[in-house]
């Protein structure tokens, strides 16, 4: 085989390794949904939605888990956004390339790929410790610890794509700046918002590992917030890990749910982006 | 400074030594139409320059000439064009040798991440057809061809990028000419330049015309009268007119070539 | 004339205050919660360090009865399943993102992109479960007993692949550990593959190389920094993972030279045991192990992001 021969040999194989590569993710993803959508729909009925968790060997559902998870993670969102919100401004309108802000910047980026194991550490160092047992408003604490960095980021991206001159023709009329982030740049900014409010929701929606110490779980219906409390996350990896048919069947069903959740605000937020990115005439 | 150039009589241009020739070329960036009806010669051993406004097609005809356009599923060509009388819009054609045969030099320097000798080798490595003390003479005669050889032969190793524009559009040049190709087309490669390395890069230019097929296409009316031998008029994707350079500069025949040329238009 | 109330303006000044104060404290807290969780760790881990001191890294012994612990197997197993991951994901998501870059056709590279995306975005405990589920009994019928066969009897690394095929355990972690891994590497690479200006990319084809030669020689040095740092965000990832590695990693505290043996992880040993855990010891010795998995992650994303603040501040400046 002479030379160019062989280079043209060896770019097919590796293009077609390429190719390989990609039918190996896609069949891995569509192996997984569908494991999720088969075994979750063969879980799922009425019950799941109307009954309760129940001991091993008697049917039952998911109710109190469902209402846990809502309350915790829209506690959690409550909690976190807000002030994600708040420091995504400040380095987006005031800081912006101090020290200060460089220094927030990066350790907020360590945060938001630091595992999430360690933040259920440190919330049940300084909240359950403290309190002396475990509660719903601790597990919404740590949820809200994950959700402060993802906030942060897409506001300050968010912000930072409103054009200046919007801001300029707002501080040349006398306005501070409070005045014209509030009144110009987060409405202008308003879908970029709620897409990070959406993508936050979706991430700590399906965090199992900070409620582990903190919410713990709850086999019934509990509504205390200074008590442990039922939430998915922790129900599904109970009852997948049991020995028990009917555990392991909810467990399904409350994973489908979960994932059903988490793509479905993903796809809103991807939508909701694509059509900011319209609103300006295609350029992001 | 050198003078420019001598002027080229139209002896030089008597017995003519075709390259490249282009019948009823059509050229579509999808549904839109870019290249219209396109028929012409490019003479060996010559420097033909398209001029024409902004759009007219000029850098698009280039692209077609090395097949650089397949590179975007949307662009298509349709028609003739004979290199050495082979047709190199045919589906059989190896595009990765057809471009090897014909290099480019694009607008703005755009050296590869890694050292000048190496920059210039790329292409030789690829084809292998230098090694060791060969590829050294191949790279260092490149490098003196595109005048940049006293400027870098102590820093030979240094990283491309780290050159000033100038310089880094010269070591482009030198890499498109290591591998000897038939055909060299520029597009706009003294855009981004200042005035000084302009002028050297035209000197380069001239001293290649002794081995090459040179295509230049550029926006800069006073370069293509002080470069070319045959220059092509392009306006709204048509070949308007062609001629001897001496020829379209003082007197061309076409009413627009004039009114681009005198500037009622641009 | 413009005339402006003096008091309102004085009122607009206390807004302008407040608001601002309120935004520095929010980013403030930023910083503290590192440095809270820091020190949190530091100070539930204490007891153990002084009890063991910094031998407590070096044992292997995991022993509740008797109160014996050693961080060793957990951290031998946090690295292994994570390097597995990698050597799985970053070849994968390579040609993925290579795929989309140069092959995909047009039509296609969105609902592909967003397949990836959307992989990315699906919670870890499904990966757990499904692992458990479906991928272990799959390794445990199929792969392993071939893995054991045709593997095992090799010298060297012929005792990677011995013991019987458990079907959970290291290599399953890391499998499973892979699939969660792959989309992000996938998406950064694309993302790093797609700065690359396609004026230098034609340079290449200009001079007759191929595809693969213009992937290799031009695309990848200039994305190197980029790559690296996407590639070590995900290891850091992989090392923090807890639940898609619980499930099937076995939860058994030692190191055996086998990879189709069970092991721990630091996240899954803290996930399985931490509500269980009786006395102080108990409890301090796994945060301990948060400690060591805080300062290890840490270290890796710290060194990824600087990495790829350096090629947005060289992507910012014109080529």
């Amino acid at each position: 085989m002479n030379r160019r021969q062989l280079r043209k040999a060896r770019n097919g194989l590796f293009l077609a390794l390429s190719v390989a590569a990609t039918l190996v993710g896609l069949a891995c993803l569509a192996a997984i949904l569908w494991t999720l959508v088969s075994n979750g729909i063969a879980g799922m009925s009425s019950r799941v939605f109307t009954q309760m968790t129940p001991p091993p060997g008697s049917e039952g559902g998911l109710l109190n888990a469902l209402y846990g998870s809502a309350i915790m993670t829209l506690l959690g969102i409550c909690m976190g956004s807000p002030i994600g919100m708040l420091a995504g401004t400040y380095l987006s309108e005031y800081g912006r390339s101090s020290r200060l802000s460089t220094l927030i910047r990066f350790i907020n980026d360590i945060l938001l790929s630091a595992p999430s194991i360690i933040i259920g550490l440190f919330i049940y160092e300084i909240l359950v410790v403290r309190m002396g047992h475990f509660s719903a408003i601790a597990g919404a604490v740590a949820l809200a610890v994950i959700a402060i960095p993802v906030s942060l980021r897409t506001t300050e991206d968010m912000l930072n794509l409103v054009p200046a001159g919007m801001k300029d023709a707002s501080a040349a009329l006398g306005a501070y700046p409070w005045r014209t982030v509030i009144s110009v740049v987060y409405p202008a900014a308003r879908s970029g918002i709620v897409t990070g409010l959406l993508l936050a929701i979706a991430r700590i929606s399906g965090e199992t590992a900070p409620l582990l110490f903190t919410a713990l779980n709850d086999q019934f219906w509990s509504t205390k917030l200074n008590a442990p409390m039922a939430n998915l996350p922790v129900v599904i990896f109970q009852f997948s890990l049991s020995p028990y048919k009917d555990w392991q069947q909810l467990a399904w069903a409350g994973a489908l749910i979960i994932t059903v959740t988490i793509l479905v605000l993903s796809i809103s937020a991807r939508m909701l982006l694509s059509l900011l990115q319209s609103d300006r005439g295609g350029k992001p | 400074m050198r003078p420019p150039a001598a002027p080229v009589t139209d002896a030089t241009i008597a017995a003519p030594d075709v390259k490249v020739e282009i019948r009823s070329l059509n050229f579509f960036y999808g549904a839109q139409q870019a290249l219209f009806d396109i028929n012409m010669t490019l003479e060996n051993r010559s420097i033909t320059a398209f001029i024409g406004p902004s759009g007219c097609g000029k850098s698009t005809l280039l692209r077609v000439l090395n097949r650089m356009y397949a590179l975007y599923p949307q662009q298509r060509a349709e028609g003739e064009v004979r290199m050495d009388g082979t047709d190199i819009l045919a589906d059989q054609v190896d595009v990765a040798e057809l471009r090897y045969r014909v290099g480019m030099v694009f607008q703005k320097p755009t050296p590869f991440p890694m050292s000048v000798f190496e920059n210039v080798a790329f292409g030789l490595r690829l084809a292998g057809s230098a090694r060791g003390a060969r590829l050294k003479e191949r790279v260092e005669s490149a490098l003196r061809d595109a005048a940049i050889w006293d400027e870098v032969k102590d820093k030979l190793h240094v990283d491309g990028r780290s050159l000033s524009g100038g310089q880094q559009q010269r070591i482009c040049i030198a890499r498109a000419i290591a591998v000897e190709p038939e055909v060299l087309l520029l597009d706009e490669p003294t855009a981004a330049l200042d005035p000084i390395s302009t002028l050297r890069v035209e000197e380069t230019l001239q001293t290649l015309r002794e081995k090459f097929c040179i295509v230049v296409v550029t926006h800069n009316l006073q370069q293509a009268a002080r470069v070319s031998n045959v220059t092509g008029f392009m306006y709204l994707g048509q070949l308007v007119e062609m001629g001897p350079s001496s020829t379209i500069f003082t007197s061309p025949a076409n009413r627009k070539t004039d009114d681009y040329i005198t500037g009622r238009f641009g | 004339m413009a005339i402006i109330d003096s008091r309102h303006a004085a009122k607009q000044l206390i807004y302008e205050r407040v608001f601002r104060s309120a935004t520095l404290t929010a980013a403030i807290l930023v910083l503290l919660i590192l440095g809270g969780v820091a020190l949190s760790l530091l100070r539930g881990a204490w007891p153990a360090r002084q009890h063991f001191g910094f031998a407590f890294v070096t044992r292997e012994i995991w022993n509740p009865v008797t109160d014996e612990y050693g961080a060793l197997a957990p951290i031998y197993g946090t690295v292994v399943t994570s390097v597995i991951a990698m050597l799985l994901a970053v070849p994968t998501g390579f040609g993925i993102a290579l795929f989309l870059t140069e092959l995909c056709p047009p039509w296609l590279k969105r609902p592909i992109g967003t397949a990836v995306e959307l992989l990315a975005a699906v919670p870890s405990i499904i990966f757990g479960i499904w692992g458990l589920f479906v991928l272990a009994p799959l390794l445990q019928r199929h792969v392993q007993p071939w893995l054991i066969d045709h593997l095992g009897p090799i010298p060297l690394i012929g005792k990677l692949f011995s013991g019987p095929p458990y079907g959970i355990g290291i290599l399953s972690a890391g499998v499973v550990l892979a699939i969660m891994v792959l989309p992000f590497i996938a998406a950064t690479m694309r993302d790093v593959f797609d700065t690359v200006p396609p004026m230098l990319k034609e340079s290449g084809y200009g001079l007759g190389a191929t595809t693969w030669e213009v992937i290799w020689h031009v695309v990848v040095p200039h994305s190197r920094v980029g790559m690296l740092g996407g590639i070590m965000l995900g290891l850091g990832r992989a090392l923090g993972e807890t639940m898609a590695v619980t499930f099937v990693i076995g939860n058994a505290h030692r190191i055996s030279s086998s990879l189709l043996a069970p092991g721990t992880t630091i996240s899954s040993a803290i996930a399985n045991e931490f509500t269980e855990a009786v006395g102080d010891l108990y409890t301090s010795s796994l945060i301990a192990l948060g400690l060591l998995l805080f300062l290890i992650t840490f270290a890796v994303i710290a060194i990824a992001q600087a990495m790829l603040r350096h090629l947005e501040r060289r992507a910012a400046s014109p080529l």
